[in-house]
């Protein structure tokens, strides 16, 4: 049974302007999914209606086995943990793990023994005295997780936990929010506009733009095979090369005169496309072997090399090892065809 | 507003309940009764009161004794106004400026904003005084017969010194807080601009200081025109007779000596016109305030 | 080399300062001119109270005001506080210090819960009725006690809370300074905490009580201080409101001395007066000086 389902979920502001459009999805007991997309996609208004913080303009949403549209958020057995802490200043660390505990009439002995063993599990028991204008950000974060765990919910929500964070300390928490989530195994539903996040934290990832969720998928679905033009420029850094084409309807499509590219797998649609293609799924050869590339830049990284340059007369970018001797300069791109998206045009959709 | 509100109902409206009683007794009713009550004249022997329209604000705009006063008033207003500002803000650049012993300036020259105006006055009436003032001794000094209470223009000095007084540290505060929230590389980059301190302040330091000015010159005219009250009436100590004194007192000696209620009621609406006036005026100046910023 | 270059910089570095040096301490020297003259002409009347505090009326009389100080400043304090005096003699210093006190206090703790709470049911819920309530708490900015003063004392005296503590009080609390303070105040409390408290099960009740009460306790702190200093200061109301010399302040009271000092005949008690004065001033000063910092805060931040 699902542990949360929604059914044609949307959210409308005053004026008209829908931040959620219509939705409806299931997320399995103790999966970790992740709601991504750009600033303004509607995924934390999302998250804030399934967590009670919103209202919801229509639809149904259940936790569980019960509708909870018009519950408080207390008493919607969540918990979560927000951008900026929101640890209760004056109380210490102890105290704000503790306070919706006391809140719910737990007995006192049961409190303490509950906070002790949620310290234990996120490293805090040295600071349970402190007060978070004491703490670092990273141990903030995690008295933020503790007031979550220990409340021992069915469902966890995170709204961009880790965006204040310094980028080291973010790929460290990344971590170990993971594990601790399996450990637990509490179904939780995680925002971010970070897709390196959502690539590597996700059971299932939500892609969401405009307020309509664009695609659903495993990490590497969402990768090898998005479903729009947004899906595929969103995820995956540098992004994935978009370029118009013209397709024959018979395996190949002509960027311009001199270049044209095969393509692996059919497709319905006939006339112009975007063509896309990832930087790594392009390998490097001589001026003469293969598609006519303009190297103008090289960008070195240490493990790897971006070489961005022009091709058929736009800008691409090519991801090439540490040992190419890739130089700016007219080189040649091999490309495989089994790794060319076809998007329609205007639509963006996979084709 | 906030992101996120509770939606109780009546938790709320009790919560407000005690406040808005307090204003509706203490404030909203004696408004209108003070608006009612310009319109009528009551009777001298107290068998009622007779509607009369205008007839008291007419009264009052052609009393030569109420525009001498309303003139006292502005005169009063825009001296004391401006001394009490150019003063502390002359301290206040000063005591922004030196490093040594900021801090103890700072408390040497705001402590006189806890000293009620009625006390000040009395210090003032000491001071002031015929036979033991000091400063009374030095005008006789110069030559000049200092009396206070009897001479127009003595008691008027008086009030003036006395209101200065009060309100400089308040000045002092707001002039020194803001002066000491202009960013630091700002000053720096002035610094290096322009060599020459005076000519820093008048173009740098002092548009900068500009919306904090405006904010207290009307801060400073709603407090020449009310809250001087104490001050005026422990000067003439009591006895308003020929004295100078402000519309405000006017008021009060017109209703509660004079058993004038009609014309008081009067020039209380006058009064409130202008400070709504002032208090408009300081909240669109509030709005730019923050466009400022 | 490097040695030599280093010894380069070094000189370099100390000649304009020491340029520097020379030519500010002469400005230095005016600023602080200028400030020890603002110091003074704000200490000086005050001193001057205290040196006749310290004499005999007859001496005063006689030499008039003078700097140095006399033998009788205790016993002036002595009289000031503990003698009857007045037109019926029934008061004393030490009562009217005690209603002055009760004043202060009683309008700070007054001011305080009726502008928080009012300020919460503002900010923090969703009502329509708020933003009428706001408008209407708005508008008492517009018109200070003075203007309306004859009906004031009307109404309260309709209502039969003259020379009552009450009365005293309580009028004073209509007005929007506190209410806009503690909204300005919450409305910068991140939206977060509201909602983490939510999600913790809190009431707006438990809410208010265990988070933006001791969120704001430093707020208050700088609130309590000035409306203190205000409800002890006050002179318009008080004068009106109590005619019973029982419930006279220290400040109302300085008004009967003055009443006196014109009327009498005999020399006026410029010792026990000043004495008295003093004695006014204390309370509301040392509070302003030691909480100087919560003070200047709470002001800045109240008058915007």
């Amino acid at each position: 049974m699902a542990k949360v389902s929604v059914s044609n979920l949307s959210k409308t502001y005053g004026k008209g302007n829908q931040a959620v459009k219509p939705c409806s999805f299931h997320i399995a007991d103790g999966e970790f999914v992740v709601l991504v997309g750009p600033s303004g996609c509607g995924k934390s208004t999302l998250l804030r209606m399934i967590a009670g913080l919103e209202d919801i303009t229509s639809g149904e949403l259940r936790i569980g086995d019960r509708v909870v549209n018009d519950l408080d958020p207390a008493e919607r057995d969540i918990a979560m943990v927000f951008q900026n802490y929101a640890l209760y200043p004056h109380m210490t660390v102890a105290k704000n793990i503790a306070y919706g505990l006391k809140n719910r009439g737990t007995p006192a002995p049961v409190i303490e023994q509950k906070v002790r063993e949620a310290a234990d599990i996120l490293n805090l028991t040295e600071y349970l005295d402190r007060k978070p204008g004491q703490l670092s950000g990273g141990q903030r974060q995690r008295v933020a997780m503790g007031r979550a765990i220990v409340r021992d919910p069915a469902l966890f929500l995170f709204d961009e936990p880790l965006s204040n964070l310094d980028a080291k300390l973010r790929n460290q928490m990344r971590i170990e929010i993971r594990k601790l989530q399996r450990r637990l195994g509490v179904t939780s539903i995680y925002v971010t506009h970070d897709q390196v996040e959502a690539m590597t934290m996700a059971d299932r990832i939500f892609v969401l733009n405009d307020g309509r969720i664009e695609q659903v998928g495993t990490p590497a679905e969402i990768y090898h095979k998005p479903a729009s033009t947004f899906v595929a420029s969103f995820m995956g850094a540098p992004p994935m090369n978009l370029l118009p084409g013209d397709y024959n309807g018979n395996g190949s499509v002509r960027l311009n005169e001199e270049t044209t590219i095969r393509i692996a797998e059919p497709a319905d649609h006939k006339g112009v496309v975007k063509l896309g293609v990832r930087p790594e799924d392009v390998s490097l050869a001589a001026p003469d072997d293969g598609v006519p590339f303009q190297i103008d830049v090289v960008e070195e990284l240490g493990a790897n090399r971006l070489l961005h340059g022009n091709l058929a007369g736009h800008p691409f970018t090519v991801s090439v090892g540490k040992e190419s001797d890739a130089t700016p300069g007219l080189a040649g791109l091999r490309i495989d065809p089994s790794a060319i998206h076809l998007f329609h045009p205007e639509e963006g959709r996979r084709l | 507003m906030k992101r996120s509100q509770f939606s109780h109902i009546s938790l709320p409206i009790l919560l407000l309940v005690p406040q808005l009683i307090i204003i509706g007794v203490f404030f909203y009713w004696p408004a209108w009764r003070a608006l009612h009550s310009s319109f009528y004249l009551e009777d001298p022997f107290g068998f009622g009161s007779q509607f009369v329209g205008m007839a008291n604000y007419t009264r009052l705009f052609t009393s030569a004794e109420y525009m001498k006063v309303a003139r006292f008033t502005l005169f009063f207003t825009a001296l004391v106004t401006f001394l009490a500002l150019a003063i502390s803000l002359l301290l206040a650049v000063k005591a922004d400026k030196v490093i040594r012993g900021a801090k103890t300036y700072r408390t040497l020259l705001m402590w006189v904003y806890a000293v009620a105006p009625p006390v000040a006055g009395l210090v003032g009436v000491m001071l002031f005084d015929q036979n033991i003032g000091i400063i009374t001794e030095f005008f006789a000094f110069l030559g000049y017969d200092y009396r206070l209470g009897v001479s127009y223009a003595d008691t008027a000095l008086a009030m003036i010194v006395v209101s200065v007084w009060i309100q400089i540290p308040v000045n002092f505060i707001f002039f020194l807080s803001g002066l000491q929230s202009i960013p630091r590389h700002v000053r720096e980059a002035a610094m290096i601009d322009n060599p020459s301190g005076f000519r820093r302040f008048w173009e740098v330091t002092f548009p900068l200081l500009a919306p904090t000015a405006f904010f207290l010159v009307v801060i400073n005219i709603t407090y020449s025109l009310f809250d001087t009250f104490g001050v005026i009436d422990t000067l003439v100590k009591n006895n308003p007779a020929s004295n100078p004194m402000t519309l405000v007192y006017k008021v009060f000696v017109d209703g509660f000596r004079g058993n004038d209620i009609g014309g008081s009621s009067a020039q209380s609406v006058v009064l409130m016109v202008l400070v709504l006036a002032l208090t408009i005026f300081q909240f669109r100046l509030l709005e730019r305030r923050i466009h400022y910023a | 080399m490097a040695v030599a270059d280093s010894y380069l910089s070094v000189s370099q570095t100390a000649e304009p300062a020491r340029r520097k040096r020379r030519g500010v301490r002469l400005s230095t020297i005016a600023d602080h001119a200028i400030l020890i003259a603002g110091a003074l002409f704000m200490l000086v009347p005050v001193y001057l109270a205290l040196t006749t505090a310290s004499h005999e009326a007859v001496h005063i009389q006689r030499e008039g005001l003078s700097f140095g100080f006399g033998d009788d400043l205790v016993k002036n304090f002595d009289a000031a506080l503990f003698a009857k005096g007045g037109f019926t003699g029934a008061i004393t210093g030490t009562t009217m210090l005690m209603n002055s006190f009760i004043l202060g206090v009683g309008f700070a703790v007054g001011k305080i819960v009726l502008s928080m709470i009012a300020a919460y049911a503002i900010v923090y819920f969703r009502l329509r009725f708020a933003t009428f309530a706001f408008w209407a708490i708005f508008t008492t900015i517009l018109l200070p006690l003075e203007v309306r003063i004859v009906p004031s004392y009307e109404v309260i005296q309709g209502i039969g809370l003259t020379n009552t503590y009450t009365g005293l009080i309580v009028p004073l609390l209509a007005s929007a300074t506190g209410t806009f303070f503690f909204r300005q105040f919450f409305l910068s409390v991140p939206d977060e905490l509201v909602e983490a408290a939510r999600i913790d099960g809190a009431g707006p009740v438990k809410f208010f009580i265990d988070i933006l009460v001791p969120l704001s306790r430093t707020m208050i702190a700088a609130i309590f201080i000035i409306m203190f200093v205000y409800g002890w200061n006050q002179y318009l109301w008080p004068t009106l409101i109590t005619t019973e010399e029982g419930l006279f302040t220290l400040v109302r009271g300085i008004r009967q001395i003055i009443q006196a000092m014109a009327e009498g005949s005999q020399i006026p008690e410029y010792g026990r007066m000043m004495a008295l004065a003093i004695i006014a001033m204390l309370p509301p000063v040392a509070i302003v000086i030691l909480f100087q910092s919560w003070f200047v805060k709470g002001l800045v931040e109240s008058e915007k």
